[in-house]
């Protein structure tokens, strides 16, 4: 499979599901706005930070309020990671590659594109946003169920899979980092029933509550919120889940020592964490370590099949690809950055 | 309400299915009465299905659009009326192509060696040194079978009285065999019952025939050479057809960021496995952008360093770089004496009479006929810079009069050859539309030329402008026994 046709594939997958992750973090934080009291401001201001793209922001818009926040996380086509944006991108990451994935699947691709440009002006008020947003999950979830029920599970399907499962991992660490550190008051007493609501809200943006009811059976509280979304291995989008996910497609991929040794210290690094009693501070360091560590991780599948230097022709075993760590004085925002790649020409 | 053949009149110009007095060719007797028979919703019905089939397999041109900010996709525009063609006549047609194939190339392979044809003063040589196609870069290289243009499309148009030309060749990066193809297919799914009572000569052989005709020019003799179609990208109008021939032919579709050319002077493409290497390339990338280390140095389509591995053998490149050269419409001119002085025989397919208005006393003749004369540049294709002396205007003419004055060698001119027509259908009913035909011939160890070919069919009425981002449209083109 060629390089490009492979790195098409993993970013059409990162996009889609940027995608469907934006739309569900508008809309949890939609209905937890209404049920919290007016006293706790909680507003907008998390979504710009998960995102990474507070600068980005400042510099466009006045104020921190819903309607604006809203419109620059879904339709401002200025901000790279916007809704609209993402969709476009995977979009024409899809039309290049149109012949290697199902028909179908590029069809739907680019209907979601077009609709989501269509219905863009109605979005803004909150009355068609919950539907909308909700389109845009069917839609992306659709698409992957398309994917894996048509498309060839070859080398091809790995890369998908690969890029789908880096972009959850790094959305779900993202959710719990601003809405457990950045937000939240430290736990204390006069707030207990909010504390709540806020920590189902994380689940529910990541359609893991049902999950996290039945499977660990006690109240919602932090520590047993924070050790289900990271270290789970069976909810499809807890951290531990979409890496050992990466991990299974890594291994069906020629020359993968390099990846998969990354890997390995990321996949320990997460299930060695103590978090039961970890504190607000330790917790953002945390964090932003394992975003860092994924993004090294993207950068050593970029150098090993992405772009292929001239080097070592196919059957030449004597090289390992190179696994350089990116700047280490780097932070999750503009590791964010750097993960962002509109592959198109 | 039905169509019927004795009301149907071609004006005057050739038909290709109905005879003057309304009476169809024998050789489309049962085509004719067939499409009488049907009703005009029977017709509809075909022509419904047709379109859907052209949708559901994607057959599509692209065209570029300001509104969507970059390209779109249109279906193929296509005429269920096919063209109907004796395999007598088309034996004649493919004996003449393959000659004229063969020579262009002894041609080509001459002028980038021994030069002897322009020794020998049968072309005169200021031709080829003011020839905007001529790559000083290729000289002294002898490609595998001395074959330079090994997928060629000439297009052939008939005249008032039957007369077959040729009008030109295209023997850089020419298009359209894949909807040649396709309209087979579709023809297959809309008309089935007709193919069973004629037998009409396949055309599916073609990208086998290809995969063929590169493989024989592999530098390494394996039994699997490793064969790329080299394609601009997603936004080429013919990039459906670069990645319909990589498909058919099961070989990777790739950009020029795709490969690369090693410290050894061999070509590799980037894989997830690593590298691997390149034997042929199909490249369907215009010479200029092939190579910015030999052309062009800020083309972004190319692989740097691609002429370095081709003049050592370790590369074939399908066309070869240069072979534009002998596409020239002034060259074009020459043809005739070319095929007389490497093959010594007579052309068997005449070209159209053509005034070089590099002769003084040629040039003279087509300045005082402007207004009857087709004029051509020599190196633009697709249509382009051309004057159509009938239909221009006065303030036209003088200024192509005096663009032939300050450059005469860059001017041939032609009489307006009149297309001939086939019926096509046109709300419910058929009317006369001027064609052309696009054969396609292949050629490395041997020569092979498509049964048929393509069919270009101007669907405005009275146009005989068949391209098809300018409302041109296709047929199907039967080759049948007599």
């Amino acid at each position: 499979m060629l390089s490009r046709v492979a790195e098409r594939i993993y970013w059409m997958a990162r996009y889609i599901e940027r995608a469907e992750n934006t739309a569900r973090m508008i809309n949890v934080n939609t209905n937890l706005l209404l049920d919290l009291p007016k006293r706790v401001t909680l507003g907008w201001q998390p979504l710009i930070q998960i995102t990474g793209s507070k600068k980005m922001y400042d510099e466009n818009y006045p104020e921190i309020n819903e309607r604006n926040v809203v419109k620059f996380l879904i339709a401002d086509t200025r901000y790279i990671g916007s809704l609209i944006n993402s969709l476009n991108a995977a979009r024409e990451n899809g039309r290049t590659i149109r012949d290697i994935i199902p028909r179908e699947a590029w069809e739907k691709v680019n209907d979601l594109y077009l609709n989501t440009k269509n219905q863009l002006p109605q979005v803004l008020s909150r009355r068609n946003r919950y539907d909308f947003l909700g389109y845009i999950i069917g839609s992306t979830q659709g698409i992957t169920g398309l994917l894996a029920g048509t498309m060839t599970h070859n080398f091809g399907y790995d890369f998908l899979r690969i890029g789908r499962n880096l972009e959850r991992a790094d959305m779900t660490s993202r959710i719990i980092d601003v809405r457990s550190v950045n937000l939240l008051p430290e736990e204390s007493e006069d707030l207990p029933p909010y504390e709540t609501i806020q920590w189902m809200s994380v689940l529910q943006s990541l359609s893991a509550y049902q999950n996290y009811r039945q499977q660990v059976q006690s109240r919602v509280q932090r520590g047993e919120v924070l050790k289900y979304l990271l270290q789970d291995i069976y909810f499809p989008r807890a951290f531990n889940h979409c890496i050992h996910e990466v991990h299974s497609s890594l291994k069906n991929l020629p020359r993968h020592m390099g990846p998969i040794r990354h890997l390995n210290q990321i996949i320990r690094s997460v299930e060695t964490a103590q978090l039961d009693k970890i504190s607000k501070k330790a917790l953002h360091k945390y964090i932003d370590e394992l975003q860092l560590q994924l993004a090294g991780l993207h950068q050593t599948i970029s150098t090993t099949y992405f772009s292929i230097q001239e080097e070592q022709p196919v059957k030449s075993k004597k090289k390992k690809s190179k696994s350089k760590k990116s700047g280490k004085k780097s932070n999750a925002s503009t590791a964010r950055a750097a993960q962002s790649a509109a592959t198109a020409n | 309400m039905t169509i019927k053949w004795k009301n149907y009149s071609a004006d005057g110009f050739f038909d290709e299915l109905i005879l003057p007095s309304g009476r169809p060719r024998k050789s489309a007797a049962s085509l004719c009465k067939y499409i009488a028979s049907l009703k005009d919703d029977e017709l509809q019905e075909r022509k419904d299905a047709s379109e859907l089939a052209i949708r559901t397999m994607g057959i599509t041109f692209t065209v570029y659009s300001e509104e969507e900010g970059g390209t779109i996709d249109r279906a193929w525009p296509f005429d269920i009326i096919p063209r109907v063609i004796t395999n007598t006549e088309w034996e004649q047609i493919e004996k003449g192509l393959k000659q004229r194939v063969q020579a262009l190339n002894m041609f080509i392979n001459d002028l980038y060696n021994k030069q002897q044809i322009l020794k020998d003063n049968i072309v005169p040589r200021n031709l080829i040194d003011d020839s905007a196609n001529f790559r000083p870069q290729c000289v002294g290289i002898k490609p595998p079978h001395g074959v330079w243009a090994h997928i060629c499309g000439s297009d052939l148009v008939r005249d008032k009285d039957g007369t077959v030309y040729v009008l030109e060749d295209n023997l850089r990066v020419p298009s359209g065999v894949s909807y040649m193809l396709e309209n087979r297919a579709i023809m297959k799914r809309v008309f089935s019952e007709l193919f069973e009572d004629y037998s009409i000569r396949p055309v599916d052989e073609y990208p086998s025939k290809l995969y063929d005709c590169l493989a024989a020019i592999s530098p390494r003799k394996t039994k699997n050479p490793e064969i790329v179609v080299l394609t601009p990208g997603i936004y080429n109008s013919a990039y459906f057809e670069h990645s319909y021939l990589a498909q058919q032919m099961g070989a990777e579709l790739v950009e020029g960021s795709d490969l690369l050319v090693g410290d050894d002077d061999y070509v590799y493409m980037r894989t997830v496995e690593g590298l691997s290497k390149v034997d042929v390339i199909y490249r369907r990338v215009d010479d200029l952008f092939l190579d910015p280390e030999a052309f062009h140095p800020d083309s972004m389509l190319g692989v740097r360093g691609l002429m370095r591995a081709w003049k050592k053998g370790n590369v074939a490149l399908a066309n070869a770089p240069g072979a534009g050269v002998a596409d020239d419409k002034v060259i074009y001119t020459y043809v005739p004496k070319i095929i007389k002085y490497y093959l010594d025989q007579d052309p068997i397919l005449p070209n159209v009479p053509s005034y070089r208005c590099v002769n003084k006393s040629e040039r003279d003749y087509v300045l005082n006929n402007l207004d009857k004369l087709v004029v051509k540049p020599a190196n633009e294709s697709g249509g382009y810079g051309m004057l159509i002396g009938p239909q221009a205007s006065t303030k036209e003419r003088e200024h192509f009069a005096n663009l032939i004055r300050r450059n005469p060698r860059n001017y041939m001119a032609q009489p307006l050859i009149i297309l001939s027509t086939a019926p096509t259908l046109v709300d419910h009913s058929a009317e006369p539309r001027h064609l052309d035909l696009r054969p396609f011939i292949l050629s490395s160890n041997e020569i092979y030329v498509t049964t048929g070919g393509l069919t270009r069919v101007a669907l405005r009425k009275g146009s005989t402008v068949v391209n098809s981002s300018q409302g041109g449209g296709s047929k199907d083109t039967w080759i049948v026994e007599d």
